[in-house]
């Protein structure tokens, strides 16, 4: 943890689908190294705060802040397109709950991870192959498979090698979107593993939106509960979990299989 | 507050703690109200009452997993007094790496974490590289009489008794200078149980602050200097 002010911060961040709010007023402050989870029904506006978050949706209110390595706070929404693109490509990180969405799966899987590298300057063929291979020996996929098209694996496969690519650049801030949804439970539990040990092995700060409790038990240091457009509660994860206050938050907790 | 002194550790000021249930018909429970509670370094307080008074809800409100509904939670953090109770997520993140241990009644960790890994990982997070950690926590497990056969085993088959025993190590772990103790010895037979006693001496004895729950009186005479009856405390209130 650096003293040096959160990663992330919004401020009274809103947007608007025409006459119908999507979310609004959401403030937060992300640390470095810090996981926020952010729960709530389909339809509670998470996804698409994640969007908005992450320089995918300019949002109708508000800003957000982005500390980078240089301990500046950055305007997100005030930068250019292409500054926030640069961003995209060198510090943040996305990892979309359909592998399809973050992979180009006309590409080989080596290639899906070289091609962040050569995004961002790589150029040396081997030493390309070298670390995309790298990388998916870290996420437990077979490096055998390197020159696969990423169509040939399974739901699960696909997920880590989405993973492999959005890791492989070293980014400080990574939003991932319902992970592990629609994987069968073992290879959720795996994944789930899987990406306790990278967050904690590089530091990494996150934002997960799910609408599964189970994932933010084991990832998020604090929540965010979202219903109707709105942050009803947000804490400690073990606290929300274990002494919920709002009653749409003990609605849920109390849903728990 | 008041003026603590040098040695107080945890001041506990007008706590109260009511839980609402707003899916039973909003239920209001209120289970602890108006309490004092000042304990100081190297001294071990064991929380008396019957069972359902507040005992366990007092150390979660004390490590941050219960909010408090009233009152200030002053802890020694970083050498001042600060009120939990007033503190951002992050913060109280911090004193939980730094400040506060805590050993709950059950093992509740990350399914299919090795037991070595579980009791280590406090320790990597306080800043000690993997190895010392580790060095660490397989001295702590050897302590426990965790045969070494279990530590690169995820506790979930162990033994109520050993489970309690991974908890333990972990609590220890990182000798924070305030340890919550929930029930440390329940499952525990008699040579374990006078290893976690001694292990609790040593650590009044290198001043840390204990507030602990102990069923067993055996237990409870040998570790605490002092009772702190939940009930009459309310009446007197």
């Amino acid at each position: 943890m650096t003293g040096s002010g959160p990663i992330l911060t919004a401020e009274g961040l809103g947007h608007d689908f025409g006459r119908r709010m999507a979310f609004t007023a959401v403030d937060l402050a992300l640390w470095p190294g810090e996981v926020l989870g952010i729960v709530g029904e389909s339809g509670a506006g998470k996804t698409t705060l994640l969007r908005g978050l992450s320089a995918q949706l300019t949002p109708c209110r508000g800003r957000v802040l982005y500390g980078d390595r240089q301990g500046r706070q950055i305007d997100l929404y005030a930068q250019s397109e292409a500054e926030r693109r640069l961003l995209l490509r060198t510090d943040w990180g996305i990892v979309h709950q359909n592998a399809a969405d973050g992979l180009r799966m006309n590409v080989s899987a080596g290639g899906n991870v070289g091609e962040r590298l050569m995004a961002v300057g790589e150029r040396h063929y081997g030493q390309i192959r070298a670390r995309a291979a790298d990388w998916l020996a870290r996420v437990d996929l077979d490096v055998g498979r390197l020159d696969e098209l990423p169509s040939s694996f399974s739901g699960g496969m696909q997920q880590r090698l989405q993973i492999a690519r959005t890791l492989v650049t070293a980014p400080r801030l990574v939003f991932m979107d319902e992970p592990t949804g629609g994987l069968d439970v073992s290879v959720q539990a795996r994944l789930l593993d899987l990406l306790r040990r990278l967050v904690g092995q590089y530091g990494l700060a996150a934002v997960v939106v799910t609408h599964d409790l189970h994932v933010v038990r084991l990832l998020a240091h604090r929540l965010m509960v979202m219903k109707g457009g709105l942050v009803v509660e947000s804490g400690l994860t073990d606290q929300v979990l274990d002494d919920p206050q709002h009653p749409y938050t003990q609605l849920l907790v109390s849903s728990v299989l | 507050m008041e003026q603590p002194s040098a040695d107080t550790m945890i001041a506990i000021e007008g706590l109260a703690k009511r839980f609402v249930l707003h899916h039973q018909g909003g239920a209001e429970i209120p289970v602890l109200a108006g309490l004092d509670l000042t304990v100081r370094a190297g001294e071990c307080v064991a929380l008396v009452g019957p069972s359902g008074v507040g005992k366990s809800t007092i150390l979660r409100c004390l490590y941050g997993n219960y909010l408090a509904s009233a009152g200030h939670l002053w802890l020694r953090h970083d050498g001042r007094m600060v009120d939990l109770a007033a503190l951002e997520p992050q913060a109280v993140l911090a004193l939980r790496r730094q400040t506060i241990g805590y050993v709950s009644q059950f093992l509740r960790v990350v399914p299919r974490v090795p037991a070595l890994d579980i009791v280590a990982e406090p320790l990597i997070a306080d800043g000690l590289d993997e190895a010392a950690a580790r060095r660490r926590a397989a001295d702590l497990l050897s302590r426990l009489r965790i045969p070494p056969a279990l530590w690169p085993l995820a506790p979930a088959t162990f033994s109520g008794g050993e489970q309690q025993r991974v908890n333990i190590a972990r609590g220890f772990a990182v000798a924070q200078p305030i340890l919550l103790l929930d029930e440390p010895t329940a499952a525990l037979d008699d040579g374990n149980r006078r290893t976690v006693v001694a292990m609790i001496g040593e650590r009044k004895q290198a001043g840390t602050a204990i507030v602990g729950i102990f069923h067993d009186e055996a237990v409870r005479d040998q570790v605490a200097d002092r009772l702190f009856d939940i009930a009459a405390a309310r009446q007197a209130a």
